[in-house]
């Protein structure tokens, strides 16, 4: 234990340069995603017929392999942050996308037919019915994407993005297991926190009656 | 050439369903477990679900300092994270199954073990099965990485790739990875729809 203390003492600087750099990776690309497809999302509820199609695309892209879709942009953006950041941000969109739709679509009709009633408008509906009720489902795709996205960022190392997979590689291409704790751990942890954290927020964001 | 990306194609293959075929046999015999003691079918599903959080790279190198390198640490990473579908989708099914199946069956004489597999998993199964595909789908994913840690397959092809930014070897590796994926969804999909249709109807 003392051993792997003066480890990372040895390794402080470089292992909170890339701890911050996987969380602004993920956390931007999750937010972005958010950005995209909440707004998304919601249109598709008001076009259904094009849903069935997009929603159908989406899960084909969910198929394939991180290191799959980064090599795949390669010829076409290269390497660096900026093909990393695209490539998160699309994956990060695909299940918040899904469930803001299935979310919004499952709204019960009665009370969209009850505000309707009340001489709401089509936007008061949304944000003050659907949306609400929607909001538990919406925030579990954000809670999947946050796991896969943070998970992703430690692939996404592989074509320069840094994070936390640059100690993981490190590692192992040295095999020295502390360098791949040091790297492993923490990405795991974070994913962990992040993950029941999302949760708990759900929770809070459901509105009172349906608790 | 094309019999090099068919061989590896192959091994991808074989090393994704050796993992998800043994996480099929624990799992669903876990899941089974977890209706008849249901008190701690929480926790345990809770665990299984934080394994799932930890992101797969992090999951191989930590694999590959017990197993070492090669396909062994693939085949265990892909056995973890096949676990969480599995449990819960055996889990819920068998849970999910009309009471009135199971009255008919103790009316019919069935002992507990009988009502289980003449009854009970015979209903689950579609379940069941979109437990497997989402496993063996995360499982092409998990062996395209696990050529990190010394494993076989396509991942070899892609990750030369990416090295040395050569397309070719890239798509070498990516398209039959993603034929792979995008039939096996369409394939098991299928499967469950049609097995869907031969359940009892009891509303």
């Amino acid at each position: 234990m003392n051993e792997f203390w003066t480890f990372y003492e040895r390794y402080r600087t470089r292992f909170w340069t890339c701890m911050l750099q996987h969380v602004q990776i993920s956390f931007g690309a999750v937010l972005i995603g958010i950005l995209i497809a909440v707004p998304l999302g919601i249109l598709l509820t008001r076009y259904k017929p094009l849903a069935k199609r997009v929603l159908a695309i989406v899960g084909v892209i969910q198929t394939i392999p991180s290191l799959v879709l980064f090599g795949l942009f390669i010829p076409i953006l290269g390497i660096g942050i900026v093909p990393a950041m695209t490539v998160l941000v699309m994956y990060s969109i695909l299940p918040i996308l899904r469930n803001t739709y299935t979310g919004i679509s499952e709204v019960p009709p009665g009370y969209v037919e009850a505000a309707t009633g009340m001489g709401m408008n089509s936007m008061q509906r949304l944000i003050r019915v659907e949306l609400p009720i929607a909001m538990p489902i919406i925030f579990t795709g954000v809670q999947l994407s946050c796991v896969y996205i943070i998970s992703w960022t430690t692939v996404a190392s592989l074509i320069g993005a840094g994070g936390l997979g640059d100690l993981i590689y490190m590692g192992i291409y040295s095999y020295n297991y502390r360098l791949i704790f040091l790297g492993a751990l923490p990405a795991s942890i974070m994913a962990v926190l992040t993950s029941i954290l999302v949760g708990k927020l759900a929770k809070v964001v459901t509105p009172k009656g349906m608790r | 050439m094309l019999s090099q990306i068919l061989m590896r194609s192959l091994s991808h293959f074989l090393i994704s369903i050796g993992g998800v075929a043994l996480a099929a046999l624990i799992g669903v015999l876990i899941g089974i477990g977890l209706t008849r003691v249901r008190s701690i079918a929480g926790t345990v599903i809770g665990l299984v679900e934080i394994l799932q959080t930890v992101p797969s790279i992090a999951m191989l190198a930590l694999l590959m300092m017990v197993f070492g390198l090669g396909n062994t640490s693939a085949v265990m990473a892909i056995f973890l994270y096949s676990l969480l579908p599995i449990v819960r989708n055996t889990y819920t099914a068998i849970l999910s199954v009309p009471p009135m199946l199971l009255e008919a069956g103790r009316g019919m004489g069935m002992n507990s073990f009988q009502r289980l597999y003449k009854v009970e998993v015979p209903n689950a199964i579609p379940v069941i099965l979109s437990g497997f595909r989402v496993s063996l789908i995360t499982a092409y994913g998990i062996v395209t990485i696990a050529v990190l840690v010394g494993g076989g397959g396509l991942g070899e092809y892609v990750y030369r790739g990416v090295q040395t930014n050569d397309t070719m070897q890239i798509l070498q590796g990516a398209i039959p990875i993603c034929i792979m994926a995008i039939f096996t969804d369409l394939f098991l999909n299928k499967l469950e729809n049609r097995l869907m249709k031969h359940q009892v109807k009891t509303a």
